[in-house]
């Protein structure tokens, strides 16, 4: 019972609460960051061990904060992890982090982050709230690395890197800015059609 | 002047933060159904960006940088505008009560708007001067307007139509946003002095 509600969480946090598909948090790193599968994929657990690791704060300090200044104070548990992570990533993953750019610092005004601590983490206890950051994480991970996914193998006939079909068949357009905002939009539309049944 | 000029024409058109940058998406879809909003919007991320962008590049120049401490950069410059944005609205509050009705429902929005802390950061990678941190974020903020206002004036046009049902609402817009983004990828290439 108690493992069954855990995975119900996470569950939730996957499907039904999309944050990409369903909610429509966090729209700047899943338009800006989309352009092949990979780069897609690596935003998405960036943003979700960030999540995992402030929700797990946020729900073990919620005793302790005043409920005025809680706000701030997810903020500042946020904006820390971010900084970890951004050092981390300087440290070990210098390429990666040259082509996530400014969006990994934006991580911290990533409104689902600061979604999940207000909704989740200030109300459930640690463990609750660390599946609640894997569910989330994935969910926007997993929407991420499909619109990668179907971007890049519209634009350059790749999948992952590997080749599906010739290059010169592809429509760049996809790759490009525009390319996210239509296929996004598609892709959302699709969800609405499947969740609707 | 020239640098100026070359500045704000990038910033506006060719580099714009919404179709270009994937900056403030969230009000860029959330705040574009009427016009009106849209102008209010628009005005008040300029008011706020101008500002954050010069407090946080004294204090990157200023504190951060001479104390070795460019590594809290993000927690410092989240802070500053989130306190800046709450000071902003006291003050208006007091000071002047009709601008604070136009764009008082906007200010809290500013807070969680990815673009103010993006130009901030954005101006630093750069390197840009105090000056040209201050026209870059100016025209920058008159791109996210345009950007807001073009996008409202389709969106209220696009409330008469009959859409399919999962279409409704964001997806659609969305695509329009993706048809206005190649309309915008036409003044890529454009290079001034």
């Amino acid at each position: 019972m108690a493992m069954n509600n855990k995975l119900r969480i996470i569950y939730d946090g996957l499907i039904a609460n999309n944050p990409t598909f369903v909610l429509l948090l966090g729209m700047c790193p899943t338009l800006g960051t989309t352009g092949s599968a990979i780069t897609g994929m690596s935003m998405g657990l960036a943003t979700m061990g960030v999540l995992v690791c402030s929700n797990m704060a946020i729900s073990a300090i919620k005793g302790f904060v005043p409920s005025k200044v809680r706000i701030p104070a997810y903020i500042i548990v946020i904006a820390t992890f971010v900084t970890v992570l951004q050092m981390l990533m300087q440290a070990y993953l210098p390429s990666l982090n040259a082509l996530l750019g400014i969006f990994i610092p934006l991580i911290v005004v990533n409104c689902i982050l600061l979604g999940r601590a207000e909704a989740f983490a200030s109300k459930h206890s640690v463990v609750d709230s660390m599946c609640d950051g894997i569910g989330t994480g994935l969910g926007f991970t997993l929407a991420l690395t499909m619109l990668g996914a179907v971007r890049e193998f519209l634009g350059t006939g790749r999948v992952f890197g590997l080749d599906v079909y010739p290059e010169r068949f592809g429509s760049l357009v996809f790759v490009l800015a525009p390319g996210a905002f239509i296929v996004l939009g598609l892709m959302i539309a699709l969800f609405n059609r499947i969740n609707r049944r | 002047m020239l640098t100026y000029i070359s500045i704000i024409v990038t910033a506006i058109f060719v580099n714009n933060i919404v179709f270009s940058q994937f900056l403030g998406i969230c009000p860029f879809i959330g705040v574009s159904k009427r016009l009106e909003s849209a102008v209010g919007m628009g005005a008040a991320v300029m008011f706020v960006m101008a500002l954050a962008t010069s407090v946080t590049w004294i204090l990157q120049t200023a504190v951060l940088e001479p104390l070795g401490l460019q590594f809290i950069q993000t927690i410092a410059f989240i802070l500053v505008i989130a306190s800046l944005v709450q000071m902003l609205e006291i003050v208006l509050k007091k000071v002047a009560q009709s601008l604070y009705q136009a764009l008082g429902v906007f200010l809290p929005l500013i807070t969680t708007n990815c673009a103010v802390l993006g130009v901030a950061i954005l101006v630093t990678q750069r390197g840009f001067g105090f000056m040209e941190s201050l026209v870059y974020s100016v025209s920058t903020a008159i791109g996210f307007t345009l950007a807001l206002v073009i996008f409202a004036g389709i969106r209220e046009q696009l409330q008469l139509v009959d859409v399919p049902c999962s279409m409704r609402g964001v997806p659609i817009a969305l695509i329009c946003a993706g048809l206005l983004a190649m309309a915008f990828m036409g003044f890529s290439g454009i290079k001034i002095g």
